[in-house]
């Protein structure tokens, strides 16, 4: 039967070489090198639920007046949006499971794409030949912040209407042109004209995807035509890849992947709410909620905007630079900035311009990993500024001076990790010395 | 008749399989390994286990009685997928278990890189008239990039900023409460926020909501200019924070002043902190603005009605908002 | 240091707990006669634990002074802040307050009910104050009360009533709130809070607030656990400790170490 398939399309198509080369492909084997992988079943579930949901929610700010199980909601105007979303969970039989595991797949992806960017960060994957992937990878990242930003937005709750606010206000602060992007994509002052809202649907469901759809597929064809990096090992050099070959050894460990991430998160749509726009209550520009906070990967632009302190930047009666600019746009715009430059400015340091096909450890790159600590560690401690506010209120720490401890803090703690690491590395790498003398000691003593 | 049932069975079944037998011409490609029945025989319970938490997703989603229909039906259906999964890890590590090694493709292709430009710098000898053709091209490519990119101007007002200072607010527009009601000064006590809007104005519109509240006269510390803004000490601002929009719903009111703080404006965002005794200074967080002033009048009747527009724009800062004061518009 | 650091966390966590509880001193508690007013009783019970900061009569210190025991004397005048005021304080056990500084919090009632009365009944007699309301929140409008609470609580006290800050104070979650705390809290405005009178929320208005505030405390949570309602932070702790973690020993079951 095989047989009949295969000659079927390789007539066709000419296949036959290349289903052969593929089914042959050979994977290197580490448990880090399938966080990639994760992220991409993750988007799988995320259009799969996605689909289903535009089959049900309506992208219309039109008013109406809910009349539906949830009691608290009923007689309230809202928007269509908020309604159907609402419906979504109540109304629809299964709705708010593949509306839950939706969101959640949304947070693992984002949290997936950030761990394997450190694994390819530590590990010096992104080195030549792999850093126009490495590129198009990060790249992906900014459009899933904006993917997921605009998903949750769509909603028209309370919660996400403030954000949006939020989001208005950091493109208004922008130079020179901010108001007038802001116009250009609100249509009005804030909050907007009603088509926002479809540009919003737009961008999300049609042209968001399709770009990381793209990208996605450029990425991984440059994998596959580079071949995966590998770890270096008796068998494993800089021209001979070890691993395990597409079919049969690495599709059943790539299905059984694709499985767990599916089970994680349907079991986590189902299990843990999240969410609940209903209790949040529809948006209005003159309603606000305490403890209001953007998805996690948002959570360290409120971060920094919060530990900012209050200047606009202006010259006479013009305002250069609006201070939501400096959290808002400024922060990450650098952090980017740095991401995207890293391997060029690893070349012109090091003066390393060869190809690489074998990884590092991260011992055996110690700036290399102990600025890569400090550096996320300090976006880590912007990131707790913005949410970690609720714990410290617990052990009685104001407001005001959780400020300005997290103000000392993101400069001091990065030093100290940066220090701290390399530190490590180094014991690291010459207590591994010292075993290697060891060994060779005692196999003389033996001799 | 036999021979045409013969050729209708060889056409449906085929052939039959050709069992591949060690020692064929052909070189092994998949690895030998010792079959493991222990494993398939785990595979195999996986997979039953699958199907029975796979089964159990329509049966759930059918019985309309079931409780916390949700929490079932993503336990089925995310089981169904970890058994599924542990099936395939079950038969990848210990049915089929498979190592190769393959080469490195070579780092560049130096040859093909040559071909490639040769064939654009031959291309290029035929061309004579060079920069006349680049220039005359690019200007069509810019021109018409220039044309596609235009219908984009329709999304908004990209050129025209001036609606950024429209509030509704204008001179004797009197304030109502979130019911539409009037408001009137003897009302409004001191301890108590208020949230007003402009009678017959859109309410979804940064530059309408206020937050009206009534302080002593003497604790007021206004500039000279705003002098007669807020009549009895009532006094009126934009309730949208000057930093990042949202709406300011919180209001400090001492109870004991001896030892708390004195009234204050926070925004809930990133906690901006506003001073309405000293016409809306910025006392903490980030806000880079004073949050804009209303001036108030309280009209014979004793209604509260709005004495003029804002003392500035509302809402988030942007190149301009220094540049012009507030306007009156819809 | 480890010790050192533990012992740090715990001081921490114990710090706003131990600033809002009762004096360390305890309440003094009075005997009396059999056949005492409340009023009288309630004076009595005043001298012993309320007068230092409070001062005679209830006319408030505004001047710190060397209070008896270890109360530094402080306190706002309780003329005129009727029945409502000191049933609010003295049931959710804001009062009495070890340091005037502190923001009073839910603690430890340690009155007995008598002595609760007493209280009450002798800061009514000071002066003309509201009684102590008496909700009906079965009247209430759930939606409305949910459209109240989130126009005028949900800025300090969060959408469903979870809590929240303000700079200088924290705006505490309302679950243990009874139906007349909740009017009575509404009424008063306690330590930073605003007041709404009845011109600004009427009776009618708060029995369908409290009837939300009763529902939010056990709302709708079909979508699974809820994470404590407040949003987004618990489900990205969930989304890295749980989604992540997981998939990350899926890797490392799935991962194979080559054999050279």
């Amino acid at each position: 039967m095989i047989r009949g398939i295969v000659r079927f399309v390789d007539e066709r198509s000419g296949a036959a070489p290349f289903i052969k080369k593929t089914l042959r492909y050979v994977f290197p084997d580490h448990w880090s090198f399938l966080l990639g992988e994760v992220a991409l079943y993750s988007f799988v579930v995320l259009v799969m639920t996605g689909i289903y949901l535009t089959f049900f929610f309506k992208p219309s700010l039109t008013q109406v007046h809910y009349h539906g199980q949830y009691l608290p909601l009923e007689g309230r105007s809202m928007s269509e949006a908020y309604q159907s979303a609402v419906d979504i969970s109540f109304r629809v039989k299964a709705g708010l499971l593949i509306r839950q595991t939706h969101h959640w797949a949304a947070d693992v992806f984002v949290a997936a794409i950030v761990v394997h960017m450190l694994r390819i960060f530590f590990t010096g994957a992104f080195r030549k030949p792999r850093d126009l992937t490495y590129f198009i990878g990060l790249t992906m990242l900014g459009v899933a912040l904006l993917e997921g930003y605009l998903g949750y937005s769509m909603v028209d709750d309370l919660l996400s209407g403030m954000g949006l606010a939020i989001g208005y206000s950091v493109l208004m602060s922008i130079p020179f042109v901010g108001a007038n992007l802001a116009q250009l994509v609100w249509g009005d002052p804030y909050p907007g004209k009603h088509e926002f809202e479809s540009r919003m649907y737009s961008m999300h469901v049609l042209v968001l995807p399709i770009l990381i759809g793209t990208l996605l597929a450029l990425h991984l064809a440059l994998v596959a035509a580079r071949h995966h990096t590998q770890f270096r090992g008796r068998r494993a050099t800089e021209r001979q890849v070890v691993g395990a070959p597409t079919f049969p050894g690495y599709a059943p460990r790539s299905l059984g992947l694709l499985f767990s991430v599916f089970g994680i998160l349907f079991l986590l749509g189902g299990l843990v709410q999240i969410n609940p726009i209903w209790q949040w209550g529809p948006y209005h520009v003159a309603d606000a909620t305490n403890g209001a906070q953007p998805d996690w990967y948002l959570g360290w632009l409120i971060g920094a905007l919060r530990l900012m302190p209050n200047f606009d930047v202006t010259i006479g009666n013009y305002t250069l630079v609006p201070n939501p600019f400096w959290g808002g746009a400024g922060f990450p715009l650098f952090v980017f900035f740095v991401l995207y430059t890293w391997p060029w400015l690893e070349r012109r340091v090091t003066g390393d311009r060869a190809f690489h096909n074998l990884l590092d450890r991260p011992r055996d790159a110690p700036w290399r990993t102990a600025i890569g600590v400090a550096f996320f560690t300090w976006v880590f401690i912007v990131f707790v500024a913005g949410s970690a506010d609720r714990l410290f209120v617990f052990f009685g720490i104001s407001y005001s001076v959780q400020i300005w401890i997290m103000r000392v803090a993101i400069w001091v703690v990065p030093v100290i990790a940066l220090a701290l690491t390399k530190r490590v590395c180094d014991e690291l790498v010459r207590g591994e010395q010292v075993e290697v003398r060891r060994k060779a000691a005692e196999a003389e003593a033996l001799a | 008749m036999k021979r045409w049932l013969g050729a209708l069975a060889v056409l449906v079944l085929g052939r039959g399989r050709r069992k591949p037998r060690l020692g064929d011409e052909r070189e092994r490609i998949v690895q030998l390994r010792f079959p493991d029945r222990r494993a398939e025989g785990f595979v195999a319970f996986a997979f039953i286990a699958a199907a029975v938490c796979a089964i159990a997703f329509p049966v759930i989603y059918a019985v309309d009685s079931i409780p916390a229909q949700t929490q079932f039906l993503g336990l089925s259906l995310g089981l169904a997928f970890l058994f599924l999964a542990v099936a395939c890890v079950g038969l990848a590590k210990g049915v089929i278990d498979d190592e190769t090694e393959e080469e490195y493709k070579p780092p560049s292709n130096p040859e093909e890189q040559e071909e490639v430009e040769q064939i654009f710098a031959e291309t290029g000898e035929r061309f004579t008239r060079r920069k006349l053709l680049w220039t005359a091209g690019g200007t069509a490519g810019v021109a018409l990039g220039a044309a596609l990119v235009t219908p984009a101007l329709s999304l908004g007002p990209v050129f025209h900023t001036g609606s950024l200072y429209t509030t509704p607010w204008r001179r004797g527009r009197r304030l109502v409460d979130e019911v539409g009601r009037v408001l009137r000064a003897d009302e409004i006590e001191q301890g108590v926020m208020y949230t007003a809007f402009p009678e017959h104005a859109d309410r979804e519109q940064m530059g309408a909501p206020l937050v009206v509240v009534r302080l002593k006269p003497e604790q007021l510390r206004l500039p000279a200019e705003r002098k007669g803004w807020a009549p009895e000490g009532i006094l009126a601002y934009s309730k949208i924070c000057t930093h990042a929009g949202c709406a300011i719903s919180l209001y400090r009111k001492p109870t004991f002043a001896v030892v708390e703080p004195h009234e204050a404006f926070v925004c809930p965002c990133h906690y901006s902190t506003f001073d309405p005794a000293k016409a809306g200074k910025v006392i903490f967080g980030p806000a880079g603005r004073d949050l804009p002033q209303l001036p108030l009048q309280i009209a014979r009747g004793g209604e509260l009605r709005a004495a003029g527009n804002f003392s500035g724009p509302v809402g988030p800062s942007w190149w301009g908002v220094r540049l012009h004061k507030a306007r009156s518009g819809p | 240091m480890k010790r050192v650091a533990v012992a740090l966390l715990i001081a921490l966590a114990v710090a706003p707990a131990a600033a809002a509880d009762p004096p360390r001193s305890g309440i003094v508690h009075v005997k009396v006669p059999p056949g005492t007013s409340d009023v009288d009783y309630g004076a009595q019970l005043y001298g012993g634990n309320c007068v230092t900061c409070h001062g005679a009569d209830g006319r408030g210190i505004t001047k710190s002074v060397k209070g008896a025991g270890d109360v530094p004397g402080l306190g706002p005048s309780l003329r005129g802040v009727g029945a409502l005021a000191a049933d609010f304080y003295l049931r959710t056990g804001y009062m009495p307050l070890e340091d005037p500084n502190a923001q009073p919090r839910r603690s430890k009632v340690l009155f007995d009910e008598r002595e609760l009365r007493a209280l009450t009944a002798y800061v009514a007699s000071l002066g003309d104050g509201p009684a102590i309301p008496t909700p009906h929140p079965e009247r209430g409008n759930l939606a409305a009360g949910l459209q109240l609470f989130v126009e005028n609580c949900a800025g300090c006290h969060q959408a469903v009533a979870e809590g929240g800050y303000v700079t200088g104070a924290v705006a505490p979650p309302l679950e243990d709130a009874t139906p007349t705390q909740i009017a009575e809290a509404i009424r008063i405005g306690p330590y930073l809070m605003p007041r709404f009178s009845e011109k600004r929320l009427s009776n009618q208005q708060v029995d369908s607030l409290i009837r939300y505030v009763k529902y939010a405390k056990h709302p709708d949570d079909r979508g699974g656990w809820s994470l404590g309602h407040v949003g987004p932070v618990p489900e990205g702790l969930i989304t890295w400790f749980v989604g992540i973690a997981a998939a990350i020993v899926a890797c490392l079951l799935i991962g194979k170490r080559l054999s050279g």
